[in-house]
This record gives C-alpha cells, structure tokens and sequence, in this order.
C-alpha cells in the first residue's frame, strides 16, 4: 500500500497548569512532500502543537505517528529534540538556537552524533553541498554574530537538513525577513518540496498562505478547525475560519460623552533594535472619555506605539506626538521628555508581558513596596512608607485581590492578581491617559471582567483609554473605536460598535491595496 | 643598576610564581569557559598545597626508604583530587543547587585557606623540635632537573633550571588550547558556556559538562598550590598568604588573557615577573613598595578597559558566564 504521509497527529490534547487549554483534540496530517500552512490567531496553539513534535513540549493525551521510511506509519513517542532529529523531524524557531561566537560550521557541529567524524573541513564542504542542492547561501567560516537574521534563519535551516531531517517546522519564519529575503525563503522551500521534503510553516499571513502552500490547516484557540486546499482558498474564507463567529460580550459599554482631545499623534515612526521599522508613518488621536482599542497581529508595532508614547522607545525624525493637558488645554509635545517627565504629565503606561512580571512590578517584593515604585522620589531622605501602604490596601480592596498581605511577594499571586496590582496601581495615580496592553492575557472570565469594569470608570472620568488586546470579541465590546496595525502601518480605524471581526481580521492580516502601493 | 645575577634571579622568581599563576589561570579557563565563574581559585590552590603535604608527609614517616616516584604519586593524586573535591563541592552548590556562584566562590576560598593552614599547623606541631616540617624525598624529587641542559650557560640556566612541574604547566596549557578549539569535546563545552540551551537543545548535557570542567579545572588549579609547597618552599609549610596572592592573580590572569590558555603562558610569566618587580626597583620605600605590588591588577585594568573598547565579541567573556541553567526557564 502506498502511503503518502509523512506525519499524522491525533486527538493530541495539551494544557499548561489546569486551566490553559492550548491544544483540544488536534488530528492532523501532513503529506511528503508538501507545504502545509498552520494558521490561527495568536494563542491558538499552533506553536505548542509543533513543538510537541519537535520534543520540546510533551502531549497529554494524543498519538502521533511519522512514516519509518518503509511506507508505513509507526507510532512515536517523542521526548527531546535527539529523539524528533532521530525521526527526521527539524523545527526552527522564532528564537535562533545558534552560539553567537561560533562559525556556522561550528554551530552546525554542535551536539553532532559521535558516529560522525569531527573534521570540521569535512562539515565545511557538507554545507556547501545542502547548500547548492537548495539554493541556500551560507558561509562557512562566518561568525553568528556577524550574520543577519536571514543568514541566521538559513543557517537554522541548514543544521536541519544537515541532521537529516525529512520534515521541517518554520515558525514565524517571515516575522523577521525583508520581502526580498521572504521571496529568497520561498525560493529554497519550493526546492526542497521538489526534493520530498514536507515542511509545515507556522504563520498569520494570509497573503504567504496564498502564496507558498498546498494545503492550510486552520486551528482556533487550540482547536483544529479544518484543512483545504490552498487553491480552494481565498482571503474571506481563511480570515473566516480563523476569527469564527462572533461571541457576544456583555460588558456594559456607555457611548462616550464631552470627548476631548487628549493626544495627538501625527507620522509617528519607529525603528526597532534589529533596525527594521517598526512603526511606519502612524497618525491618530485619541480622546479622553472613550476607549481606543489597538488590534494587530502580535509584533505589528503595539509595543512600539505604546512605548513611544510613554517615552521608552526612540522615534524617527519628523514624528510628533502632543498631549493635550488636561487643566489648560495646552499642547505639549512628548517627545524629547523622558519617561518620568511623561509619567508625571499624567500618561501611565501598564504593559502585561508574557512573563506578567517582568514589565512594572518586582516579583521578589510584596504590593505596598511595589506602589512605592511610582513614589519613591517623593519623601526626604527616608522614603515615605505610609502612602503607597494605604494605596496598596485600596487597590487590594477595590480589585478584590487575594494575597495574604500586602506584604507578600507579588511573585506567589496568582497571575490574575499580578495584574490587577499592576493596572490598579497605574489607576490610582489618576492619569489622564491609560494605557493597558494585553491586561488580561492569561485571566479567567470573571478576573477579565474586573478589569473591563475598571478601564470602563476611567473612560467614565474623562480620560483616554487606549487598550492594546488580542481578543477581538473583547475589543468589539469593550472600545468605542478600534485602531488596527498590520506590519507597523496604521490600516485603519474602524468604529467598534458598526465593524465586523471579519473587517478587523482583514485589516490586521491584509494591508489595504492602497497601502500597498504606497508602501 | 640590574647587574646580570639579579637579572637572572628575577626572572626565575618569575617563572617560578609564574607557573603557579599558570596553573590555577589555566584551571579557572576550563571552568569559565563551560560558564561557571569560580572565585574559588586560591581556595582549592590552598587545598591541593595541604593535601599533597599530608599525603607525602604520612608516606615519608611510615616509609622507611621512601620511593622518589612513589611520593611524586601521591602528592600528585592528592593535590588534584583534594581540589577537585573542593570544585565538585562548587559544582554541587552552584550547578545542582543553583547557588550564586560568587558568594559560593568566595566561600571556597575561605573554607581552603581556613583548612589548610588548620592542617599546615597540625603538620608543623607532628614536627616537634624546630616546628618545621620537611618532606624531604618528594620535594627533590619535584626539584629535579633536567640534567645536561640546566648546565647550559646562561639560555640553559635560564630556561632548564627548573623542577618539571614548570614544564607540565606549559604542556597542560597547550593541551587545553588544543582541546578547547580543537576537539568536539571542546566545542561542546564552549557552546555550555556561551548559550546552554541551545547546547541543551543540541543534546549535549550541560550538567555534566559543567561539573566535569569545574571539577577538572580545580584540579589543575590545585596542582598550583602543589608546585608551590613542594618546589618553591622546598616541601615546608608556611602561613604567609602567598597562595592566596597568587590565586588571586589567577583569577586575575584569566581575563588578562582573554580566556585563551596559550595568552596564559606568557602572561603568566609576566605576572609573576611583576609580581617581583618591587624587589629590583631602586629606591623604594616601604609605603611605595605596595604601590608596585598593585602592578598585576592594574595591567588588568587596563586590559579588560582595552578588550571593552575593541568590542571585540571573540574577547569577551563567555556569554553564560556565572548564570546557573534551568531548562525550564524560558
């Protein structure tokens, strides 16, 4: 019997703790030779369910069987990356497993099977043969360092091959590449299709979609939704099956009154560590007594907009963002001041990282010493002790955080908890703008709605709320209008209460034709 | 003015403090380079100083015609094992337990100084009589020279007139270069010390790579503190913190040569060399004469100021360097 499967999940469930679901009964296939795309939106579990077959993450339930290279299927158990190299499985990740100060061949050399001889001219020349056979340019002898990300993702690629593998797993991979860079990956992926290889790529770029693969398989908050082929597929019916139907929100949302102009942002642009342009030409106002949401794929300048604003990350020349102070209605411009000067302006800024803590609060102190964080200044000498005490019991109150005191390490809260220290502590200093990204990532129903209570006071009390999330039910319901990015420029603005999450999906996926030819 | 004599004698005082500073430099580069910062160098140099003199000092009493190559043994083996002991001690707290690496390095070398010169004076108090203990045969035997060569004029005097232990300093300097860059074994470890989850993602296993190196390169280091006792004092013990200095400019010695053990040759040399520059410069008193004992660390300064400025990432520490691994951690 002919069989054309290279690897075949099923019923694969895996959570994280007890409550986070990110993989429900997953069954999927992929072909030889083929180019299958894994979309979804963010958090839909299509990282976690690569890396289990990359023997980073373990599944809990589920099966998973990879072809022996007879033609038949036999069911693995697969529990380190050895053991996925072993079955012909290489996965490369957004983060680069490379050693900086290492050559590519050394980096290539690394951890190799004892039954290989290390003769490093000998790898040398292995290299150079993968990389002819696929079109890949890779020097040999040059340091990760000196590499740029596109050789560091290529080299990436090439310790794969080099070790074996039949199956390759791209996460992310044109997240960091210029287009002429993208086209040159797909270039060396169409190759290796030619030679048998089956690659899966993890992405949320519907037009590389369109583009690369054979087939798509859809997953949605850790759930398979379905697999079509890409000939079959179109922009609306993959944007679609990715964003799902629209759930209904009832968070009580008032229509905002007496709007005042509160910051205005005019060609605001941003250049990133790695040097690409983060933020590209972004204009927009935001008013005190609405709620402004911010909706993109992860890595489309949120964090960039948000930083730039509170005086964390540089701007390009001609970018020019004014505060509108509250009592005089002056106009103030915000960059060139520094952090705390924006702070005390009245312009808080609370970033929930993926790590919750590693943004705002320190872990290892209890709440009452982590509200001294915005008041330490104050006080002569000794630090003043008694106000942040009485803040951190308000908040502790006023958001019904359970800790035993408010003494304990912040740390050994539960991440529902961590958060609401760290948005109540920036409501308290009464700013006039909020600005919250990803407030409840990673919190339950009830917690979420707290926090959704909260940022609806504020709006309530006049100030401008600016709301950066990942849900877009939540965006739908919670924000007056809704700012989308895609790729760093401003897509568009989009009311929150006559939009579709199909239109919003659109704009954070697909820049408008417009755009295009603009940029 | 330096007449020929004391030209000669200063560089043999430096070669000689020169290879004890080899040694721990060569063992702390083994170690960091697998990404474990032990400040617990003079410590173990400490330990395998004492530890050498107990084990011969029992065989030479109990021994009626002790065998030269029998001691030399078993001075060896205690030296080494007695230090690595106290690095496998380093390896447990700081690898296994996770412990701060400083803190615990510093605790290594007060716990060897305390011990040694517990024991040193134990030893000196079995000695009756003058209070000096001497392990005669072993001592010789490390004091022996080369024949023939030594006798060589000037050069010969110069470069052969040392105990042997001088010249397996230099050999285990040039295997380890060798190792380190050359072997799978060492790009392993290299790669430990730089990124261990990507070593760790690579199936190499960073636990063991990490106490073997630590343990091996205390080893080494430890045979510093045996070159001193038994070929510098002559096989004697005395308390004057001479082992401590040096350990210190091991440790000092490593960043002056860039984590490379062939800069750690000559570099060492150079150390030891001003290290005794204070005695061969004219006219210094006794407040002036500190000032020229600083010279060691401020040649480190400045080195560590140049290597900054070039930016130069072959140059800089290893990445890891003192930060304990947990896979977990993401």
């Amino acid at each position: 019997m002919h069989n054309n499967i290279a690897v075949q999940l099923e019923n694969i469930t895996k959570t994280f703790g007890k409550k986070v679901i990110a993989n429900k009964d997953v069954t999927l296939d992929i072909r030889k030779g083929e180019i299958l795309s894994l979309l979804g939106e963010n958090g839909s579990g299509k990282t976690t369910l690569m890396n289990m077959l990359a023997g980073i993450y373990y599944p809990d339930s589920g099966h998973i069987y990879v072809d022996n290279g007879k033609d038949e299927l036999e069911e693995v158990s697969i529990c380190s990356p050895k053991d996925a190299y072993a079955l012909g499985i290489g996965m490369i990740h957004q983060h680069f497993k490379l050693v900086d100060v290492f050559t590519a061949t050394e980096n290539v050399a690394l951890g190799l099977d004892k039954s290989i001889a290390f003769n490093k001219k000998q790898i040398a020349a292995d290299i150079k043969a993968i990389c002819d056979k696929y079109g890949f340019k890779v020097d040999p002898d040059k340091k990760v360092y000196n590499m740029s990300v596109s050789e560091k993702q290529t080299l990436e690629i090439v310790k794969a091959l080099y070790r074996g593998a039949n199956i390759l797993i791209l996460d992310e991979p044109t997240a960091v590449l210029t287009p002429q860079e993208t086209d040159m990956l797909f270039e060396v992926m169409r190759n290796m299709k030619a030679d048998g290889k089956s690659i899966i790529i993890i992405t949320h770029k519907l037009n590389e979609v369109l583009e690369i693969s054979d087939r798509v398989s859809i997953l949605r908050k850790g759930e398979y939704i379905d697999t079509i082929q890409t000939s079959e597929a179109s922009v609306s019916i993959l944007t679609e099956m990715m964003v799902g139907q629209k759930v209904t929100l009832h968070i009580d949302r008032k229509d905002p009154e007496n709007t005042k102009e509160r910051l205005v942002v005019n060609n605001l642009s941003c250049v990133n560590k790695y040097g690409v342009t983060a933020l590209d030409n972004v204009s927009f106002t935001a008013y005190g007594g609405e709620i402004l949401g911010v909706a993109g794929i992860s890595g489309s300048g949120q964090k960039e907009l948000l930083e730039a604003i509170a005086g964390l990350q540089d701007t390009v020349d001609g970018s020019s963002i004014e505060y509108v102070i509250p009592d005089t209605e002056e106009r103030s411009q915000l960059i060139g001041k520094t952090a705390l000067q924006i702070k005390d302006m009245g312009v808080a800024l609370s970033f929930v990282p993926e790590d919750r803590l590693g943004m705002g609060l320190v872990g290892s102190m209890g709440m009452s010493d982590n509200m001294m964080l915005r008041s330490y200044r104050k006080g002569f000498f000794f630090t003043e002790r008694k106000g942040p005490k009485e803040l951190a019991n308000k908040v502790k109150d006023n958001l019904e955080v359970v800790t035993p005191s408010i003494t304990t390490p912040v740390r050994k809260l539960s991440g529902g908890n961590v958060q609401k220290v760290l948005v109540g502590r920036e409501i308290e200093a009464a700013p006039s703008v909020l600005m919250t990204a990803y407030a409840v990532r990673g919190l339950d129903v009830n917690t979420s709605y707290t926090i959704y209570n909260l940022l609806n006071d504020q709006k309530e009390k006049g100030v401008a709320v600016i709301y950066v999330g990942e849900d877009l039910d939540v965006l739908l319901a919670l924000c007056d209008r809704i700012l989308v990015l895609c790729d760093g420029k401003l897509n568009g603005i989009v009311d929150a209460r006559t939009t579709t999450k199909e239109e919003i999906g659109l704009l954070m996926t697909h820049l408008r034709e417009e755009e295009q030819e603009n940029g | 003015m330096l007449n020929m004599n004391t030209l000669m004698q200063l560089l043999q005082s430096s070669i000689a403090f020169g290879t004890i500073i080899m040694f721990g430099a060569i063992g702390e580069i083994i170690t960091e380079k697998a990404g474990n910062l032990n400040l617990g160098i003079p410590g173990v140099m400490y330990l395998g100083a004492i530890s050498s003199l107990v084990g011969v000092f029992f065989y030479e009493k109990n021994v009626e015609n002790p065998i030269p190559v029998v001691c030399v043994i078993i001075a060896v083996l205690c030296a080494f094992l007695a230090a690595a002991l106290g690095g496998l001690l380093f390896a447990f707290l700081t690898i296994t337990l996770r412990a701060n690496q400083n803190v615990t390095g510093l605790t290594l070398t007060i716990f060897g100084s305390g011990v040694a010169n517990f024991f040193g004076g134990l030893l000196n108090g079995f000695s009756g009589g003058v209070g000096q203990i001497r392990v005669e045969t072993t001592s010789k035997a490390f004091m022996t020279k080369i024949p023939f060569l030594s006798n060589m004029g000037t050069v010969g005097k110069l470069i052969f007139s040392y105990g042997w232990l001088v010249y397996v300093a230099i050999i285990i300097a040039i295997l380890v270069q060798w190792y380190l860059n050359k072997t799978r074994s060492g790009l392993n470890l290299r790669a430990v010390g730089e990124n261990p989850a990507t070593a760790d993602a690579a199936g190499i296993n960073v636990t063991v790579y990490r106490y073997l190196a630590t343990c091996i390169g205390t080893g080494i280091a430890g045979l510093g503190g045996l070159y001193y006792v038994m070929d510098y004092t002559k096989g004697t013990w005395a308390n004057d913190g001479t082992i401590e200095n040096l350990g210190w400019l091991a440790v000092a010695l490593v960043i002056f040569a860039i984590w490379r053990p062939k800069n750690a040759i000559w570099g060492a040399y150079l150390f030891g060399l001003l290290f005794w520059a204070y005695l061969y410069i004219p006219g210094l008193s006794r407040k002036t004469l500190e000032l020229f004992n600083m010279l060691p660390y401020v040649v480190t300064i400045i080195v560590l100021v140049f290597t900054s400025f070039r930016k130069k990432r072959e140059n800089q520490p290893p990445n890891a360097l003192g930060l304990a691994y947990f896979r977990e951690d993401r």
